[in-house]
């Protein structure tokens, strides 16, 4: 593998860990607020629809992404008024929310579009454009530094700057905010939130609708990379996000890690299509499960001890 | 009333300020059930007032109605003489009340100067609230007595400590009202008498201490003044120092209650249980049992004294088949498995070992199920319980029932759910359920550990009416005065090991104290 090679594959993982970053910040904020956020998937899909219908109506990138983030934002309200106003079971709320999405996204945009669940190709102002960095092309030249700069670091569109941009910002609200104190606090002990005169529903609300506005650019971000929506686009991303978050132990630099690892699966089985070993050929079905593979590893609990936020999943239920 | 009225005069007319906080007439039903029923008590500035009361005698709702939790049906709280409205916990807060809850509302894995801003915090960002914090505490702990080091984390606290930083939460939130609900109920002794030197710090400092708590040496000890709640109602205000603690036993159950065990010397038979170098190593290779012997005869009690966490809790497993170790246990003579299939607690029950184990709502009872499911447990394959294959559940109920009568619990309903009873009622379900099989060995586990005071008097009377059948019973507690009061030998634990051994009789708290410190002046 030549140096180029590299570079392309981790520009890819970069690419392919935006959404899946995105949407495990989506599920920080929720989880660390105590509410296990399962519907990341479907709140992801109807705003990668959203995205791709009104871009493309509108043939504004702008107005779509506003539509994916109210859109997402919604499906995260029903699921705060099911599970934190109704204190129903937040998992059931959460596949609930994914069916939905999954069926309405494919009825709605086959009545709209007749595509059979498509939307139409994106044109150019209802995509988002590569950002060129200063300097990237008079760099390109400097060995080793220059493609890392050019390629890897400058020319990705907006959403994904914004998504690395989030890690730190996400770690600064957490660790040095009073937002942040109390919602780490509320995810783990809610009565004493509770006690100290703070509104726990308040905070868990405020949580879901940041979980809203991440997954609703985690959406539009697939919609636009793809030039449109296809049914099922997500494809388990919101899944892979929980998984990546539970591997992060909830925590968003722990997170940028994990997404990284999972978006670089994703590219070296996008770009092998099979690798021989010796006389061995894999084949490239398990290169592209490699991801999945992974999930079900995290998921299975062989990567250390990961503590969940302690009141996760309860509603909260005041007592005496 | 009438002394409510009196003694409330009096302290106005001492102090010439109006009390620090006054209830007038406060009434609060649940449904059908009046949980409090026009309550009017006031509390002078500066003093500690003692509310001793029954489980379920309304003491928590009221303190909830203090706090904000519940609104009132009727009547009107007063603080500093000024009618106060008290609609949420913040308002509480405002109006300067702190409130230390039984069960601590603590975040575990944030730092004690983290739990002590939660909610108070000087902005929205956190370094100069906890620069501030940090300062405040510093001044606090010197103040008050009240060390804590702000950067643990809350979870590798003590129970003590943990304590300290609840009454620290509610001074740095400005609290002259504090109101503790049954603060000892988690403290060894010395612990206590350390929060007892922090309350009279407080009083000086011209703060107002209210203490929930149903044990009455503590009343007796600490309060200026109590009031005796029962059935929603509050049935006295009287002066401690005019009061006794059997009058005050009365005034809360409603008749004479007898305080102390009464009890014949005990005659020990046979030797039941011998226990021999005794060994546990837990999941984290800490020795938790450090080579522990003792031995126990039919129709005695054995005492196992010290303070929580000193392998007690893994003395009690391993001998009820909970746990595994190595050394040597014979029961009638017979060793018992302590390691493979053999050692479980199935096969502990069928070898006549009975175990009420110390947290019933862990251990002892399924509390989403009801009653007559919870009387099955460990014994559902008695022939009794069955028809075929299918679970006689017919006749389960109507034993059920019988238990419950027999045992005094309240309401004896075998299909309400077990979180649905009491305290007390729970204890003796487990209760009913364990010392009617004829067992030759019972082990016990704190065997009143939030249970109230008519509830203690019928359990004690059980446990030494079983002893005097000549069973052997092994009582763990970290009540040191249930372990004098029942027990006929007292053993201490200090650190996975027995310190010593005592006669109730030859011994007193501060020798047994000092033990459980891990001091033995005999031996050395």
């Amino acid at each position: 593998m030549d140096f180029l090679t590299l570079i392309q594959i981790l520009d890819s993982t970069v690419r392919l860990a935006t959404p899946l970053l995105l949407a495990c910040l989506a599920g920080l904020y929720s989880e660390r607020a105590g509410v296990v956020d399962i519907g990341l998937e479907g709140k992801m899909l109807v705003a990668a629809f959203l995205a791709g219908a009104v871009s493309y109506v509108t043939g504004s990138v702008w107005l779509g992404m506003l539509a994916a983030i109210a859109g997402s934002t919604a499906l995260s309200m029903i699921h705060g008024l099911a599970s934190i106003t109704f204190r129903g079971d937040q998992l059931i709320s959460g596949v609930a929310l994914n069916f939905l999405a999954a069926g309405l996204t494919v009825v709605v945009g086959q009545a709209w579009f007749g595509l059979g669940g498509r939307t139409p190709s994106l044109s150019n102002g209802g995509r988002f454009e590569p950002i060129t960095l200063p300097f990237a092309d008079a760099v390109a030249d400097v060995p080793v530094l220059g493609p890392i700069y050019e390629e890897l670091i400058s020319g990705h569109t907006l959403l994904v700057y914004v998504a690395f941009a989030l890690v730190p910002l996400t770690w600064w609200v957490l660790y040095r905010t009073r937002f942040g104190l109390r919602l780490r606090a509320v995810g783990e002990n809610p009565s004493a939130v509770d006690t100290a005169g703070i509104s726990v529903v308040r905070l868990r609300f405020t949580a879901l609708v940041i979980a809203g506005v991440l997954c609703g650019l985690a959406g539009a971000y697939l919609a636009t990379l793809a030039a449109g929506f296809v049914k099922d686009m997500t494809a388990g991303r919101g899944y892979i996000a929980l998984a990546a978050l539970i591997f992060a132990k909830w925590r968003p630099w722990y997170a940028l890690s994990a997404t990284l690892l999972f978006g670089l699966l994703e590219a070296i089985g996008n770009r092998y299509q099979s690798i021989e070993i010796g006389a061995f050929e894999i084949p490239v079905q398990f290169m592209q499960a490699l991801p999945y593979i992974l999930t079900v590893v995290i998921l299975a609990g062989f990567v250390g001890k990961a503590i969940p936020p302690r009141a996760g999943g309860s509603p909260y239920v005041k007592e005496r | 009333m009438e002394l409510t009225h009196k003694s409330g005069r009096q302290e106005t007319a001492a102090h010439d300020l109006p009390p620090a906080i006054e209830l007038r007439g406060i009434s609060k039903a649940f449904g059908p059930v009046q949980a409090n029923k026009d309550i009017n008590f006031s509390v002078a500035k500066g003093t500690i007032h003692g509310i001793i009361g029954e489980n379920g005698a309304g003491k928590s709702t009221l303190m909830s109605i203090l706090y904000g939790f519940y609104k009132a049906d009727a009547g009107e709280v007063l603080i500093n003489g000024q009618t106060t409205l008290i609609p949420d916990s913040q308002a509480a807060i405002s109006a300067g009340i702190g409130m230390v809850f039984q069960h601590f509302k603590l975040v575990e894995n944030f730092t004690v100067l983290e739990n002590v801003i939660l909610g108070a915090e000087d902005g929205a960002m956190l370094r100069p609230s906890l620069a501030k914090a940090r300062k405040e505490l510093t001044r606090l702990a010197k103040e008050y007595e009240l060390n804590v080091n702000p950067d643990t984390l809350v979870e590798e606290l003590s129970v003590g400590h943990k304590q300290r930083v609840e009454i620290l939460k509610a001074l740095y939130r400005h609290a002259d009202i504090l109101i503790l609900d049954e603060p000892t109920g988690v403290l060894t002794p010395a612990e206590a008498d350390h929060l007892f030197r922090i309350f009279d710090g407080l009083k000086k400092q011209g703060k107002t201490i209210i203490l929930i708590t149903h044990k009455l040496r503590e009343i007796m000890d600490i309060t200026d003044t109590v009031s005796v709640m029962r059935r929603g109602e509050m049935t006295a205000t009287v002066k401690t120092s005019e009061t006794s603690p059997e009058h005050l036993a009365e005034l809360m159950v409603g008749r004479k209650v007898l305080l102390e065990v009464s009890k014949t010397p005990a005659r020990p038979g046979a030797s039941v249980l011998e226990v021999e170098n005794l060994r546990v190593v837990d999941e984290d290779k800490v020795e938790r049992l450090k080579g522990v012997s003792l031995q126990l005869r039919a129709g005695e009690i054995l005492g196992i004294a010290g303070v929580a966490g000193n392998g007690q809790s893994e003395l009690l497993e391993v001998l009820a088949g909970m746990q595994t170790a190595t050394g040597s246990v014979r029961l009638n003579g017979q060793e018992l498995d302590l390691t493979g299939a053999k050692s479980d607690a199935r096969t502990r029950r069928k070898k006549g070992i009975a175990h009420v184990p110390e947290d019933r709502h862990d251990e002892g009872l399924i509390l989403e199920f009801s009653a007559w499911e919870n009387i099955a447990f460990g014994y559902e394959d008695d022939p009794a319980y069955n028809k075929g294959m299918l679970m006689d559940n017919a006749a389960l109920r109507a034993e059920t029932h019988a238990k419950m009568e027999r045992f005094d619990v309240r309401p004896p309903h075998p299909r309400l759910e077990a979180k649905n009873f009491s305290g007390g009622n729970q204890q003796k379900i487990v209760l009913a359920r364990e010392i009617e099989r004829n067992p030759d060995l019972l082990l016990i586990g704190q065997p009143t550990r939030g249970v109230d005071i008519g509830a203690i008097e019928f359990i004690h009377q059980r446990i030494v009416e079983l002893r005097d059948q000549g069973k052997a019973i092994l009582l763990v507690s970290v009540e040191l005065d249930e372990i004098m009061s029942l027990s006929d030998r007292i053993a201490v634990m200090f650190d996975g090991q027995i310190m010593g051994e005592r006669r109730p009789e030859e011994t007193d708290e501060k020798e047994l104290g000092l033990l459980m410190a891990g001091i033995n002046r005999k031996a050395n």
